[in-house]
Formats: structure tokens, sequence, C-alpha cells
């Protein structure tokens, strides 16, 4: 028995690996071919020949030489997008309504980690820390910023959406969406009086903002350096670490058994002896703690960070969620990654492949285009399975 | 209880009633004025703002004893515009139905100022803008909007003629989408094209974190420079993250990266490579002849240096006062009309502030300005005042 236990605790923790590798390598390899055959369509036309005589290069290969970098950073703001979808996707699968409050507990967690690090910039501390107290440092405050979050949506799930379980689908979803605008002027209003400035900066320290370059590559008269910075590898492998061991935890223990369960079914879940709200109180717990680590990871990529932080990629990530099945854990992680790949794509070929009259500002159209195409076409995404509304 | 409370409310209405009647007896009494200022006191860019508004206070301090040995008591009206145009034009609303307030100084963003001072003009309220360089703001012609500072047509070709100065052969333009900011970005491509820099590309964002993307095709097209039209909040953040992608040229932006918190958000990565210049219509407090005392009098009032535009914030405060009091004198000691304070502004001749002596053209331009083109020096926010000065020049705006 305790051998058969072992042997499958393996097997999660090596299954969803797998997945992410599929599902990154598979994502990359189709959207490099849409964008390798378009380059090859385009390239005798006006949009060519514009990019030889700005560039002096072939569409074709300014199209094959960016890939590598294009690849890497989709694959880092996939993650991103992949670790908050969770957040989405578990609730859904246990209440069956959208926690909009999500995004708003993805930027609490931000901001108190960036704020324990700012503490500990002003104390001293990081200047004079070495790599490795850099690290922990860092570990600190992702761990700070998941506590934080944790219990912050803890405490959303007891006080707003507890007491509206018996009412209507759309009564808890109002209410998530008066608690997302409330926590964000929360932030606003906490910032605003201790820090009079609530427009934080992730202070700069250790090696993270270092880069790994992996070399060049000629492009006409210029060299693009092929690297990749050392918080994008931070983030990638958090973001791993994270998803693996939420997998674990679903599929390969008691606690999970029992998450799984009352997303079955509540009822029969009770009678069976399960805690019911107990396990949801552990789900809202478990999809803040991701939410937070997401929050202070994003903190650290993108450095800058304000009370509406939560808003576009709690949004993306809820597009994630429902591109991959809405409910179902692997679609977010699908989801997730192929949302963060398409953007990027979109942001960094549309402006070469329209001749500069659509550029990267138009991206974030895609993210919700899917969400359109998705829903008509296939509205159980694509992991779901098509299943009838519980009672 | 309902009963109870009701009543309750209905004593309090009539007791608040009561006192705001009286209020208006006595403040008609005083023969009140309101000076109302809007910039973002909150957000982003409140940094800049509420020296605006503080320069504007300073102002009224010490140079509103004149009104008040005419018997007038003139107060401030602060209003915080959130740099945002819906913000803006409902505090523009409340402005104009107070008959009270006789002028506005106010803007730190074109992009709010011209829907607001839109209905500044169905009044005929005064704005004096210390801020706002987009061309618009005054080409509209109206009497009641004037500026101190310069503006981007102008601005945007010292850009592209200073980037020239460099030796740079290529320039990628980036812009943020705003009046402001696009504006500023279209006329320096325009210079630039002309002058023949070779432009690789032309895009606007509204991103304010992750600019991988955006990134991918300038440093593709490998460009000698980088121009940012728009704010520093945005263009700190993109800049951080080329340098780091390994961008080696120089960074260009305009007025609005004028701000200690660019260093604050970009630090190192922007002395590193090219380094990053900025051009602006507003120097350091300090290089006007004017303003050491100013910067003594902020520092003692405010505890913290003058931000850029508080030392024009003051200015603009100077001249509404200094045209209520003509146009009071010129009604005999009356209050004066929105329509007499307007035309007063306008008329004022060599006025003496402290960012310069200011003439209004006819459409509410000053008939010269100045134009900065200035280094980042340290990757420290405290030393932003230290930044130098690469180029100073006085043009006067183009003719219509």
């Amino acid at each position: 028995m305790n051998r058969f236990v072992q042997s499958i605790n393996v097997n999660e923790l090596i299954r969803p690996l797998g997945q992410l590798m599929v599902f990154s390598l598979g994502s990359a390899i189709a959207l490099s071919g849409i964008a390798l055959m378009l380059a090859l369509v385009l390239d005798q036309t006006a949009v060519g020949l514009a990019l030889q005589d700005k560039y002096n290069v072939t569409l074709y290969t300014y199209t094959l030489i960016n890939l590598p970098q294009v690849v890497i950073d989709g694959l880092t703001i996939g993650f991103v997008y992949a670790a908050i979808a969770l957040g989405y996707t578990m609730v859904y699968g246990v209440l069956e309504f959208i926690n909009f409050a999500h995004s708003e507990i993805f930027a609490v967690g931000a901001f108190i980690g960036v704020e324990f690090l700012i503490a500990m910039d002003s104390s001293g501390l990081l200047r004079s820390a070495s790599i490795g107290m850099s690290y922990l440092l860092l570990i600190l405050a992702i761990l700070l910023g998941m506590v934080a979050a944790g219990g912050l949506a803890v405490t959303v799930e007891r006080v707003a959406y507890r007491p509206l379980r018996g009412a209507s689908r759309l009564v808890p979803l109002i209410s998530a969406i008066g608690v997302s605008f409330l926590l964000q002027d929360v932030i606003r209003l906490v910032e605003g009086l201790t820090t009079g400035d609530f427009n934080r900066i992730f202070p700069s320290f250790g090696n993270f903002d270092q880069r790994l370059n992996f070399g060049k590559l000629a492009l006409g008269a210029t060299n693009i350096n092929l690297g990749i910075s050392i918080k994008s590898i931070i983030v990638i492998v958090a973001a791993m670490l994270m998803l693996i061991g939420l997998n674990y935890l679903v599929n390969a223990t008691r606690i999970g058994k029992a998450i799984r369960a009352v997303a079955q079914d509540r009822h029969t879940a009770s009678l069976m002896g399960i805690n019911v709200n107990r396990i949801i109180s552990i789900t809202f717990l478990v999809g803040g703690l991701l939410g937070g680590a997401a929050g202070v990871l994003y903190a650290l990529k993108f450095t800058r960070i304000d009370p509406f932080v939560g808003f576009f990629p709690g949004l993306k990530a809820f597009a994630a969620a429902v591109l991959g099945g809405i409910g179902n854990l692997t679609g977010a992680l699908l989801g997730g990654i192929v949302l963060g790949m398409l953007e990027t794509f979109a942001g960094s070929y549309m402006g070469v492949f329209t001749m500069g009259a659509a550029g990267s500002e138009y991206k974030d159209i895609f993210a919700f285009s899917i969400l359109i195409l998705v829903l008509i076409f296939r509205p159980q995404g694509l992991m779901g399975e098509n299943v009838g509304q519980k009672a | 209880m309902f009963n109870h409370m009701s009543k309750a409310l209905s004593l309090f209405v009539a007791a608040s009633m009561t006192m705001a009647t009286c209020g208006m007896a006595l403040a008609a009494d005083a023969k009140s004025i309101k000076i109302a200022t809007q910039s973002p006191l909150s957000g982003d860019q409140s940094v800049v703002g509420v020296d605006i508004k503080r320069g504007a206070e300073l102002a009224l301090e010490q140079l509103g004893k004149p009104l008040a040995d005419m018997g007038f008591k003139v107060e401030l009206a602060p209003f915080d515009d959130q740099a945002n145009p819906d913000t803006g034009v409902a505090n523009a609303k409340r402005i104009v139905s107070d008959p009270a307030i006789l002028a506005v100084v106010g803007h730190y963003n074109s992009g709010v100022q011209i829907p607001s001072s839109e209905v500044y003009h169905t009044s005929g309220l005064a704005n004096v803008s210390p801020a706002n360089t987009n061309p618009k703001v005054t080409t509209r012609g109206y009497l009641e909007v004037n500026r101190i500072v310069g503006r981007d047509d102008v601005q945007g070709v010292v850009g592209a003629d200073f980037a020239l100065g460099l030796g740079a052969k290529s320039v990628f333009v980036i812009h943020d989408k705003t009046a402001y900011g696009q504006g500023i970005a279209e006329f320096f491509k325009k210079r630039a094209e002309e002058k023949g820099l070779k432009v690789l590309g032309f895009e606007g964002t509204e991103e304010k974190a992750n600019f991988d993307a955006l990134l991918s095709p300038i440093l593709a097209g490998s460009p000698d420079l980088v121009y940012f039209g728009g704010m520093y909040s945005q263009a700190a953040v993109l800049f951080k993250q080329a340098r780091e992608r390994g961008y080696a040229g120089t960074f260009l932006s305009d007025d609005g990266f004028d701000s200690s918190d660019a260093t604050k958000i970009a630090g190192q990565t922007l002395i590193d490579g090219g380094g990053t210049y900025y051009s602006t219509v507003s120097g350091p407090a300090a290089v006007y002849p004017g303003t050491a005392k100013f910067i003594a009098d902020f520092k003692a009032k405010f505890n913290s240096d003058p931000q850029p535009f508080a030392a024009q914030g003051y200015d603009s405060m100077a001249i509404v006062l200094k045209a209520i009091e003509n146009a009071a004198k010129a009604g005999g000691n009356a209050t004066p009309t929105r329509e007499a304070v307007a035309k007063a502004i306008r008329e004022l001749k060599d006025f003496p502030g402290i960012t310069g002596t200011f003439t209004f053209n006819n459409i509410g331009d000053p008939i010269v300005a100045k134009y900065f083109v200035i280094k980042v020096n340290s990757a420290d926010p405290a030393k932003w005042s230290e930044n130098s000065i690469v180029e100073t020049l006085d043009i006067a705006p183009p003719q219509q």
C-alpha cells in the first residue's frame, strides 16, 4: 500500500511537468509556424519591401531570427498568466462562479512583497546583501505576498461570498466585482496614507536584472542579442514549482480528493463526511497563495506596480482560464501559456506585418478576441468537457 | 425611529442651509475671490501636480497683498484632475458653476487641459497654464486660454535637431497615445524625417509594465536613439527594460520625463550606454535668474525641493493676481467679471515673473519661450536636480 502511494506521487509530479513541456513546445511551434508562413506570404509584397528598406533583411529572416526571443518572452508572461488563471479555475471548479476579486488578491500580494523589499532597501539590508542573501530575501518576499494574499482570499470568501452561497448565480458575481473595486481603493487609501505614493517600484538588488546571453544572431547590419534575464528564469521556475505543487495537492492528497469531491457534488460530499465550508476555504487559500506569489513575481519582472496592476493580468488570466476550459486545472495551464505566447507574438510581429499600421498596442485585442471565439465555437474550452450544469 | 431620523435630518438640512446662506452673505461683504488650481494631486503624476499647486499657493501667499489692500479676500480652490480628462472636465463644471472663481491655474497634462478648457470657454473663465505644451491648447484661439511655457511643435523639433546633433542616424519613436505624448512624438518624427533621420518605427502604447513585445522590433532595428513621447512613469520602465535586453544606444524623451521618479524606476540603466536626455520647456528652477528666493521660500514652507513646473505654477498665479488687480482697478474697485479678467491677462505687457518676462500673443502663447535639453547625470533620485543642461534655446511660437 505504502509503495503504491509513493508510485502515484512521483507520477503526479512528473505528469504536470510533461504537460508544461508539451504545451510550451506545442504553442511555440504552432505560433512560430503561423508567423513564418505569414512572413513567407508577405515577403514579396509591399510589407516585405518596406522591411527590406528599413532593416535590410527579408521579412522571413527577420521573423526567424526574432523567434527565439519572442518565444522566451511569451513563455515568461504565459507562466504568470497560468499561475493567476489557476486561482480563477480552482474557485470556478468548486463554486461555479468567477471570483473577479482575484485580480486584486494578486495586486495585494504584489504590494506586500514589494513593500517588504522597499523596507529592507531603506534599512540598507538590500544593498549589502550577498547573492545568497538576496535570493533568501526574494523568497521571503514571495512567501509574505503569498500569506497575505491567501489570508485575504479566505477572508473575502468568508465575508463576501459565503453568506450568498444559496443565492442565484449572479449575486456572488456582483459581490465579487464589488469586492474587487473595494480592494483597489483600499490599496490606494493605505498606500496614500502611509507612503503618499501608490506607484511603487521594485527595488533593484541581487543579480536579478542581469542577463544570460546565449549569443548573437546577425540580422542585416545589426546583431540581435539572444538571452534571458535571470528574473525571467526565476519567474518561470517559481511558476513551474507552484503549478506542480498545486497539481500534486489536488490529485495526490486527501485534501485534494476532498476538493475534487466538493467540486463534483457539494451535497453528497458533505454526506460523506467532508466539511464543505472548510474545503471551500482551503480552495480560496490555495488560489490566493498562487495569486500572491504571481503578484510578487510580476512585480519582480516588470518593476512597477500600482493599485490597478491586477486588472489587466487578471482579465487576461480569466480569458486564459476560459480558453483552457474553466474549472479544469490542466486547461488553465494550457490557456495561460497559449495566451502569453499569442500576445507576445502579436505584439512583436504585428507592427512589421502591417507596415506599422497596427503595432504592439493592439496585442491585447488578441487575448479578448480569443475569449469571444472560444465562447462562440467551443464554450467548454480547449480542455473542458461538455457537462451539464450542476444542480 | 424613521420619523425621528427624518426630523433630525430635516433640521440638519435646514441648519446647514442657513449656515450656507450666512456664509454667502459674509463672503459677499468681504468681496471674496477664488482662484482654482487643477493638477493631478493623486496618482502617478502627483509628484509634479502637487508642486504646481504648492507653487500657486506660495504665490498667493506672497503676492496677494495688493488685492487684500483693495478689500478682496482671495482664496485658493485646489482641484485634483488625477491626470484624467474625465475628472478634469467634471471638476471644470464645478469650477465654472462657482461664481467666486475668477481664474484657473492649471493642468499638467494637455490631454486634460484641452477638454477642460472647453468648459472654461463656455463661461469665459480665464485659464493660465503652467505646463501644457500641446499646440492645440492655444491654437483654438480662445481668449481665456494662455500658457507660460513653450509648445510641442517646437519642443519636438528641438528634440529631433538635438538627436541629429548627437550624430544619430536612425531612431525608433514611441508615444503614450495621449494628446500630449502622441502630439510631440509626431512633431519629432516629422522633423526627423525632413532632416534625413531614418525612422524605424512609430508606435503608441498604453502598456505600463510588460514592454517585451514592443522591444522586439526596436532591438531588431538597433536604432541609434529611442524617442519616447509621454510621461516618465511609462518611459522609465520602457528604458529600463530596453537596456536590460542589451540596447546600447541613447534615450531621448520630453518634458514629461522630467521627474526624479524616473531614476527611482530605471536607476543606472539611464546612465549606461548612450545615456538619457530629455527636452523640456521648464528648466531646473535654479537656471532662472529670479528663482533663488523662490527655491528658498518653497523649501522653508513645504520642506522639499520644488519639482519641475512648481516655479511655473508660481508665475501663473502671479499673472492671474496681477490681472485681477488691473481689472478691479479699471472697474472702480468692484469685483471684476470673468471676461474682464481674461482680457486683463491678455493685455499684460512684459510681466516680470520668476521664470521669465511674459507677454502673450493674440492666441495666448508667450511671445518667446525657453526650451532646454537636459542630460541625466546620476542614478540617484536625490540628485535629479543636478542633471546638466546641454542646450538652451529661445524660440518664438510658430506663426499661424
